[in-house]
């Protein structure tokens, strides 16, 4: 047996980079397509998730789309079900709606209208998330995909399961939908993620996460907590808080695949505590956390001691004034309120 | 319209007259097939079209790739899925090139270099940039034929795609089968150009109109631009002015289009123009034998069983 190689610390934006670079050096079929991808001079993505991947790799694996999103997916549709594995970029996942079709009617169902004949391995990352960019720059639409049979959904959080997760997604014979939080990428640093210190241990070594299982971020009695991205952090803190200030458990869980749910690690949380909330920034209304809320009713309901609370963005398009974003998405203060309301 | 092109030999002209002549009896059957209600859904036919699909698809490999519309069964059959899988997949039975989850709209195979038909008008022109970029990024010589309609012409996607695989030089032919009408709309009422062929110079690729009732002339056109595409110089854009024979769906009964306009067109049907130029024996032979495949196919589609109610939930993820 070799000694492992010692950990580093990385933040998502690296650690992204790493899987993607591993997953290139392995397959011939992996290649990138976007825009602002491998420009020289350019930034890398709108996120610099790319930075030296040209360098590498050369221009022919990263093809420079034009401002054509319905491209994007669409070639990433054609070529995947070719065989090849496109990882491609939405630099926002706004943009995402510019090609619902390509994504929703074509890479989703391709498999299926085929009898099976085709598949069609490819990633679409896009980044969500409330930045005072506004409405159109600001979602969190990851639950429009969690409703279309066909597409995985990932949403990561950290970077050790961001790389592992990524290098999964691309190995994955269906297409899968990547998102990830512009705030925890760590390229800004901790000011702007609200001091959240944004790296993670990642071993030296090759590793996967599977897609479909989720991970228990902190152990607890008393309430289960499932969140995902930035309010997974704010669900953290408020925990940390509530312990300190009320002697309230919580036991926190990042489903990390939203599409296969991992039921078996939230219900196993759920039947010990007896309380379940759910807290994502995409807004309330048909969001994921009503799916997690109506299959935990359905499958679990007994074993409830208090009713099911969804925690969301407001139904309301995404404003940009910080003093107004931050009335609209989840804050610590209202996941504490709402989980003392559970326990009183 | 261009003059009839020179003749090929007499193989070829066999070949294309029987293959066209296959995907008109195969509609024929179908449509009537439909009304006797043994076939479900609704169909898009493609009688008047034939001598698009022949044309194009005999200037390919069977390496070679195409994408297809709501309106496939004449690609489907020309690209070399057989009348037997295409009629099985009408019949929603499970021996059907889709196993019955397809449908009419969907027909496709990829072991015959066909992706299941994308019924989204505009789908294809988008999802063929990716099977040029495929073909390009393996260093393969392999070519993507788009077919689509010239009301796709008007979908964001046309843009997108043929920009895309303009300045990529991707190995692609965008086909576009102008039969003048998007369903009930006439093309004059939604362009203010008359030929699709002329927006190939705003991506500054070949644009070039082709008598889509001419199976010879799609053929030449279509040798040239695969010979272009296949050399890396890049795609092309044929429009092939067409007429379909019959409505929009099999709802539709064509009171949009005038009685002498259907007429002028059905004079100018590609088949009886190509049997005019066939030895009558050979002609002969042909039709006996394409009513025995059509008859065949029939009765192995009702042969086969329903497509399984057990299957209806599996293929969703791989």
């Amino acid at each position: 047996m070799s000694t492992p190689e010692p950990s580093r610390r990385l933040t998502i934006g690296e650690a992204l980079r790493e899987a993607i670079a591993e997953e290139m050096r392995r397959d011939d079929d992996v290649f990138l397509i976007g825009e602002d991808i491998g420009i020289e001079g350019g930034f890398g993505g709108a996120f610099g998730v790319y930075l030296g991947l040209p360098e590498e790799f050369g221009h022919d694996r990263i093809v420079d789309t034009p401002i054509s999103e319905k491209v994007i997916a669409g070639a990433a549709v054609g070529a995947a079900a070719l065989g090849m594995r496109p990882i491609a970029d939405m630099q926002y996942s706004d943009f995402l709606f510019e090609c619902m079709d390509e994504l929703v009617n074509q890479a989703a169902k391709l498999r299926y209208m085929s009898g099976g004949k085709v598949s069609v391995p490819l990633v679409m990352r896009a980044p969500v998330g409330a930045t005072n960019r506004g409405a159109q720059h600001g979602q969190s639409p990851e639950s429009y995909f969690v409703h279309v049979p066909g597409l995985k959904v990932v949403c990561v959080s950290d970077a050790y399961h961001a790389k592992g997760l990524l290098k999964s997604a691309v190995r994955d014979d269906n297409p899968v939908l990547f998102f990830e939080h512009k705030l925890l990428y760590g390229s800004k640093g901790r000011e702007q993620a609200g001091g959240l210190d944004l790296t993670a241990e990642v071993p030296q070594e090759e590793y996967l996460v599977p897609i479909g299982k989720a991970v228990v971020k902190r152990p607890g009695r008393d309430v289960t907590v499932v969140a995902t991205h930035l309010a997974l952090y704010r669900v953290l803190a408020a925990a940390a808080e509530l312990a300190a200030e009320d002697g309230i458990e919580c036991e926190v869980i990042d489903p990390l695949t939203l599409l296969p749910l991992d039921t078996e690690t939230i219900w196993a949380s759920l039947r010990r505590t007896g309380r379940l909330v759910i807290v994502h920034e995409d807004t309330l209304t048909g969001g994921w956390g009503a799916e997690v809320a109506a299959r935990a009713a359905e499958e679990c309901l007994f074993d409830l001691e208090a009713p099911i609370r969804r925690i969301a963005s407001y139904d309301v398009p995404m404003p940009s004034a910080p003093s107004l974003e931050d009335a609209i998405v989840p804050s610590v203060e209202r996941i504490k309120t709402v989980i003392r309301e559970l326990r009183d | 319209m261009a003059a009839v092109a020179e003749q090929p030999d007499e193989g070829t002209l066999a070949r294309l007259y029987r293959q066209m002549l296959l995907i008109r009896r195969f509609e024929e059957t179908v449509y009537y097939l439909f009304l006797e209600g043994e076939i479900p859904g609704t169909l898009h036919q493609y009688q008047g079209q034939e001598a698009v699909a022949v044309g194009i698809c005999d200037a390919l490999r069977p390496t070679d790739w195409i994408t297809s519309t709501h309106r496939p069964h004449g690609h489907a059959l020309a690209k070399g899925v057989t009348p037997r899988a295409a009629m099985a997949e009408l019949y929603g039975k499970s021996t059907g090139c889709c196993a019955g989850k397809g449908g009419s709209m969907h027909l496709g195979d990829p072991a015959v270099g066909m992706l299941p038909a994308l019924a989204i008008v505009g789908a294809g022109n988008t999802v063929v940039t990716g099977l040029g970029l495929a073909f390009a990024l393996r260093r393969s010589d392999q070519v993507a034929v788009c077919f689509f309609g010239e009301g796709a012409s008007n979908e964001g996607a046309f843009h997108e795609g043929m920009n895309f695989a303009a300045v990529r030089r991707l190995p692609i032919v965008f086909v576009c089968e102008n039969n003048l009408y998007g369903a009930s709309t006439s093309f004059d009422t939604v362009s203010a150009l008359v030929d699709v062929a002329d927006r190939a110079a705003a991506y500054g690729i070949p644009g070039r109109v082709v008598d889509g009732m001419d199976v010879l002339a799609v053929r030449e056109a279509g040798v040239e631009a695969v010979a272009s595409a296949r050399a890396g110089d890049g795609p092309t854009l044929l429009e092939c002015k067409t007429y379909r024979f019959v409505g929009h769906s099999r709802s539709d009964a064509r009171g949009y289009r005038a009685d002498d306009e259907e007429a002028s067109w059905k004079e100018r049907d590609p088949i009886p123009r190509l049997r005019a130029v066939l030895a009558e024996p050979a002609a002969a032979a042909i039709e006996r034998e394409v009513e025995a495949v059509i008859e065949d196919a029939v009765e192995f589609a009702r042969a086969s069983p329903d497509a399984d109610p057990q299957e209806a939930r599996t293929d969703v993820y791989a």
